[in-house]
């Protein structure tokens, strides 16, 4: 933690208390011949898509934010599962008095198209073969994903969203969705994210698909019922780990440390930092279908915002509020690339703010700067909810 | 006790007024009027003062670029700090209002406050605004600040169909004191760093800024000044310590 703001909300946020057991729900549409048609021109259908909500939907429907997640999240955003004592993946920020204060609004959260979270992806059963898709699942993309979940807000009785929020791949999505669909969102907040993926960004990806696709145990995408693609798939994840830190983060995390403090194995995980890459590719294969991570990263590569139009027609429909976040050691999602949200804003006449939030973690920080995220995200909802709260007569 | 709309001046003219009318002992109709006027104005200092207890008394800056903008007007704050001013603005004239400011903190503060801002140095943060999309673009406490004034100024012209600058007066009569007969930087109340510490890249004068605006064409509409004794208004170049200008392009040559 960087910053040094004092928050009156600080004491709140230490006080705050975890959403509680929640309980994760199934939406299924699209079933056929009403599939759902995606970018790529391909049908698709039944989908399910699994979601869960914390906090109370008001009787006038205008409290309600849709989280989005980033490529290895789900929909499991707060609280706990019944017998499980891991918190979801943004708990700190999702609860009753805290940024996304459940007291006050109704959020939702749903794992993306393509996942392996309760949602249909490529390792769900293919209703024409009786078998997981596997390469057989069309190609998704962002829009692709937005679309899907436009279905689940309809079905939830929400014209219009108080907030569509995201980080990373999230931001793409809440980018996508004022997009898609102005009309439908109130205000946005795109968190260490981009208008378009960078040649650096799909770069990165190439290198984790092409580590899976050369794992024998891939088999084409066809390893269901057999083993899968562990080793490919924690390679891939050990790379996507290194970009999401930072060269001051890993210093200050693992240093040069060693294990036993000598030299001794011959190319075993001996320095702290490989032993934690190792420790985090072997989770992730627990828990992540490596078919999903090729179509999901690709998705993420194919993500261009302004899709043959330019960006001022993209963004010229949009009257949400917007509240940009970037993060200075972010070099996965640099700076810049926030700034080009902000640049095309201010050209369309959107109001909207932009905080560089001086971090060391690298892109990781989304998940961990959740001081001054807290801060900026709650005082940003209140007056998008509420109006202009200028309160400096009171002082 | 400082006036919310900075209408003491008026005020105490017209109660010097009344201390020269020779009062009869049978009140005319002329001493009823002023004794009245008297009254009410007295009555309604009261009422401010009362309504201003435990409130911070507003900037003497802030009261004048209050006066100067127009009600539901657009407004953009270069280098708007915390947002004091800024949600001023927005409170006292509905105004829409957008700030840009550089430090971090500064940011969190205005996000609190409700206000839109970008963190972003002026320098290079105002190329994607149309031009005159703003009715205002505020310069104030901030142009000596920037790495480039005259850029700064000719884009907040562009963007802003006015804008408003203030700025310390650096040829204030103490500084000139201080650098003639100290041979020191001078350190007076509109220009408190020293110099291994100001924030302030550039030093002008009220007369170098006249000087710009008519080498510029640039018209001054509006000017105002501030200091602490009686002759700021009669020679500001001398007196004055913080100079305010309305200014706009000349579209009518």
């Amino acid at each position: 933690m960087t910053g040094t703001i004092v928050l009156e909300s600080l004491q709140n946020v230490k006080l705050a208390q975890s959403i509680g057991p929640v309980g994760i729900r199934f939406f299924t549409f699209a079933s056929s011949p009403d599939e759902l048609i995606l970018d790529s021109g391909e049908k698709l259908g039944p989908i399910t898509l699994a979601y869960e909500t914390y906090g109370k939907l008001n009787a006038q429907r205008t409290n309600a934010i849709l989280v989005l997640h980033a490529l290895s999240g789900d929909a499991h955003a707060a609280g706990f599962y019944s017998g499980d004592d891991k918190p979801g993946w943004w708990d700190e920020m999702i609860g009753p008095g805290k940024a996304f204060d459940t007291d006050k609004y109704f959020v939702i959260c749903s794992n993306v198209l393509g996942g392996c979270k309760g949602t249909t992806g490529p390792s769900s059963i293919n209703p024409a073969t009786k078998w997981p898709y596997g390469l057989d699942f069309p190609t998704i993309t962002i829009k692709d994903m937005v679309k899907a979940q436009k279905h689940l807000i309809d079905h939830l009785g929400i014209e219009k969203l108080l907030c569509v929020v995201g980080g990373s791949m999230g931001g793409m999505q809440a980018l996508q969705w004022a997009a898609l669909y102005p009309e439908m969102v109130h205000s946005v907040i795109p968190i260490a994210t981009t208008l378009k993926h960078s040649p650096q960004q799909i770069a990165f990806n190439e290198v984790g698909r092409q580590a899976i696709m050369s794992d024998p145990d891939w088999k084409g995408g066809n390893y269901y019922g057999g083993a899968p693609p562990s080793k490919g798939l924690v390679v891939a994840r050990m790379i996507g780990h290194i970009t999401y830190m930072s060269d001051t983060s890993m210093s200050e995390k693992f240093g040069r440390r060693i294990k036993n403090g000598r030299i001794q194995s011959r190319f075993e995980a001996e320095f702290e930092v490989e032993r934690y890459l190792h420790y985090h590719g072997d989770n992730f294969v627990k828990r992540f279908d490596a078919n999903s991570y090729l179509y999901i990263t690709k998705a993420l590569d194919y993500f261009d915002l302004s899709n043959g139009k330019t960006l001022f027609e993209v963004f010229k429909g949009i009257r949400a509020k917007f509240l940009i976040m970037a993060f200075k050691s972010d070099w996965l999602y640099p700076t810049y690339q926030s700034k080009d949200i902000l640049k095309i804003c201010k050209l369309a006449g959107i109001e909207a703010t932009y905080c560089e939030i001086n971090s060391t973690y690298g892109h990781d920080a989304f998940l961990l700067e959740i001081e001054e995220e807290t801060h900026l995200v709650r005082h940003f909802l209140k007056k998008v909810f509420n109006g202009y709260a200028v309160q400096i007569w009171s002082k | 006790m400082q006036s919310k709309f900075g209408l003491n001046r008026t005020r105490m003219t017209q109660i010097g007024r009344i201390s020269t009318d020779p009062c009869a002992s049978v009140p005319s109709v002329k001493s009823v009027f002023y004794h009245t006027i008297f009254l009410s104005v007295l009555i309604e200092d009261a009422w401010r003062c009362l309504n201003d207890i435990g409130k911070k008394p507003l900037r003497p800056d802030y009261s004048i670029i209050l006066d100067w903008i127009k009600n539901d007007s657009s407004v953009l704050d270069l280098g708007c700090h915390d947002g004091e001013l800024l949600s001023l603005i927005v409170k006292e004239k509905n105004a829409r209002a957008q700030g840009i400011e550089i430090d971090e903190q500064a940011i969190y503060k205005c996000v609190e406050l409700g206000l839109s801002v970008s963190h972003q140095d002026i320098d290079n943060g105002l190329s994607e605004y149309g031009d005159e999309s703003f009715d205002y673009v505020i310069l104030n406490q901030s142009i000596q600040q920037v790495k480039k004034p005259d850029v700064v100024l000719k884009e907040a012209l562009r963007v802003g169909k006015e804008v408003i600058v203030g700025f310390p007066n650096f040829a204030h009569y103490r500084s000139r004191f201080q650098i003639f007969f100290r041979g020191r930087t001078p350190l007076t109340p509109s220009l408190p760093y020293e110099w291994f510490e100001t924030p302030n890249l550039h030093f002008l004068s009220i007369s170098d800024f006249r000087d710009y605006c008519q080498k510029q064409d640039i018209r001054i509409k509006k000017s105002a000044f501030i200091g602490n004794n009686a002759f700021y208004g009669l020679l500001p170049n001398l007196f004055a310590q913080t100079g305010l200008f309305l200014i706009s392009k000349y579209l009518s040559r």
